[in-house]
């Protein structure tokens, strides 16, 4: 765990992460200019850090309803404006970039920060990166293979060579800048589905699983699927951490949770996907069972204590902004998380 | 209500006579409806490449963002090979997995033989059901000698037809009722 900054006696980590949503605010009508929405990102990672949270994330989706497309240089600026908190992609579309560039990118973050970078490196829900920086989707399951293989090679090897079938080869190529302490805690986004679990897991690379909403149980299989696979690969399971991530709203009763989130996570999916949430299924959602981290602070604890003792992960990453989700309402989970929830899951969770 | 009838063949002339007779008795007898004819005959639509259907142009932008918006649906359907056309299984491949959550779907076939009487049974509803429709239970069969010169000519069709459109209709109030006292519930 140690090369991958993680201390298992700080308990589990807790993290916020954001694609960039601009998405309008369903109640209003009204969406705030991509200027503004980017800095009140930068304002909630300061604003994360001083409530104690340990990971600030911005993940890059390059279409209508976001913002964030340029991740690393939201990140960069957020490197600048805050002291501790570890700064993450969330995630890294790795198939439509030079793994070459990305290490450059974020060892530079690393350096901004004071070595608090890490990158999570992911295929991309949605295909719109793919058809923009015009990457084949024939190609989009070797590709990531391929790329995910070179910023592993790059992060463990002072000098590189290697050949691929999706980009120049590397003669004995030095990647520079370095980051601090000479690598970057680089972890795999893998979605429900065990199968890129399985993948992560022969790599021997830590895991960060999406756990978006139904049975926590469901995941499960994901979460052992990937330990197993490390297992056969050599590799050491307990060595590896596991991070999951779900939408979260949390707010001082169960009924000011619901009714704060239901309209933003509807609307966010008739933006995404093209059709909204089931109100039935959003109502069984604050059981302390379901994946989706919505209700009062000792309901998202009561899920976070069941979940880590159901994963043993290491490290809850929160989106707490999607569907257009105003600033304000932001900062009041922030403030819930700090004063509320990180101090109960440190306590129980520390090893 | 929304209601979308969808000829899901683009040869032929069976498919699309039954759906536009559909058509014909929903516009006489629920004027108060809003009904729409797609014949997908008349469009041109890309295959599913996995997008999300709002992300595509022109014709298969237009006839997925019309279903999806539908409160009920009438799928007309040839029989090939002994299954639903590719253009139909099409249209499903281009929708999202809970497409039909929400929606009652009912279901006029037409077939060359009537030894296809289940194929709806055997390949078309176990689609629908894995994409969370409110299926009508009933269908009607309609086979070649039903027809002539591009009408239906049979009156038990006929009559069929009436009651299929008319369980349609009811369906989707009921469900729509059912939608109604659930939410109430919800204080969200």
């Amino acid at each position: 765990m140690e090369q991958y900054r993680i201390r298992p006696s700080d308990g589990m980590e807790f993290g916020l992460y954001s694609l960039g949503d601009l998405i309008p605010n369903p109640l209003t009508g009204e969406c705030v200019p991509a200027q503004q929405r980017i800095h009140e990102l930068i304002e909630a990672a300061k604003l994360a850090e001083q409530a104690g949270i340990d990971v600030f994330g911005v993940g890059e989706s390059h279409q209508t309803y976001f913002t964030t497309q340029a991740h690393t240089v939201v990140l960069g600026a957020i490197a600048q404006a805050t002291n501790n908190i570890k700064i993450t992609s969330s995630a890294t579309v790795l198939s439509v970039s030079d793994p070459v560039r990305v290490y450059e990118d974020f060892a530079t973050i690393d350096l901004i920060s004071g070595g608090r970078a890490e990158i999570v490196a992911g295929r991309g829900s949605r295909v719109g990166a793919y058809h923009l920086l015009g990457v084949d989707l024939q190609d989009y399951e070797e590709i990531f293979e391929e790329k995910l293989e070179l910023l592993k090679k790059i992060n463990e090897e002072e000098r590189v060579t290697w050949q691929g079938e999706f980009r120049p080869p590397l003669q004995n190529a030095q990647i520079l800048p370095q980051p601090v302490n000479g690598t970057l805690p680089i972890w795999r986004a893998v979605g429900g589905p065990p199968a890129s679990a399985i993948k992560a897991g022969h790599t021997g690379i830590p895991m960060m699983l999406t756990t978006l909403g139904g049975p926590a149980i469901n995941f499960k299989h994901s979460v052992d699927a990937y330990r197993e696979a490390a297992e056969q690969s050599g590799f050491d399971p307990t060595t590896l951490p596991v991070a999951t991530t779900s939408l979260f709203y949390v707010a001082d009763t169960t009924k000011e949770a619901l009714q704060g989130m239901y309209p933003h996570l509807n609307g966010g999916f008739i933006a995404i996907r093209g059709a909204g949430y089931p109100k039935q299924q959003f109502a069984q959602a604050p059981d302390t069972r379901d994946a989706l981290m919505v209700g009062s602070t000792q309901q998202i604890i009561e899920k976070l204590l069941y979940q880590h003792e159901l994963y043993g992960m290491q490290r809850f990453m929160a989106q707490i902004d999607f569907g257009g989700v105003p600033f304000d309402k932001i900062m009041k989970n922030i403030e819930l998380i700090g004063n509320d929830i990180i101090p109960a899951l440190k306590k129980y969770t520390a090893d | 209500m929304k209601i979308v009838v969808l000829a899901g063949s683009i040869v032929g002339s069976k498919t699309r006579t039954a759906a536009a007779a559909a058509v014909s008795l929903l516009k006489d007898n629920y004027p108060q409806h809003d009904v729409t004819l797609l014949d997908l005959a008349e469009y041109s639509i890309q295959f599913s490449d996995g997008r999300n259907y709002f992300e595509y142009d022109g014709d298969t932008k237009l006839v997925t963002e019309t279903i999806m918006e539908a409160d009920a649906l009438i799928i007309g359907t040839p029989t090939f090979q002994a299954s639903i056309p590719a253009t139909l299984k099409n249209i499903f491949d281009l929708l999202p997995v809970n497409a039909f959550r929400d929606k009652v779907v009912s279901t006029i076939v037409t077939a060359g033989t009537p030894k296809h009487y289940l194929m709806v049974e055997q390949q078309l509803k176990p689609v629908l059901a894995y994409m969370k429709a409110h299926i009508v239970p009933t269908y009607v069969f309609i086979e070649e000698k039903d027809f002539f010169r591009k009408e239906i000519v049979n009156d038990d069709i006929l009559f069929r037809l009436e009651r299929l459109v008319e369980d349609t209709v009811l369906t989707a109030e009921a469900f729509e009722g059912i939608r109604q006292k659930k939410d109430a519930e919800y204080d969200f």
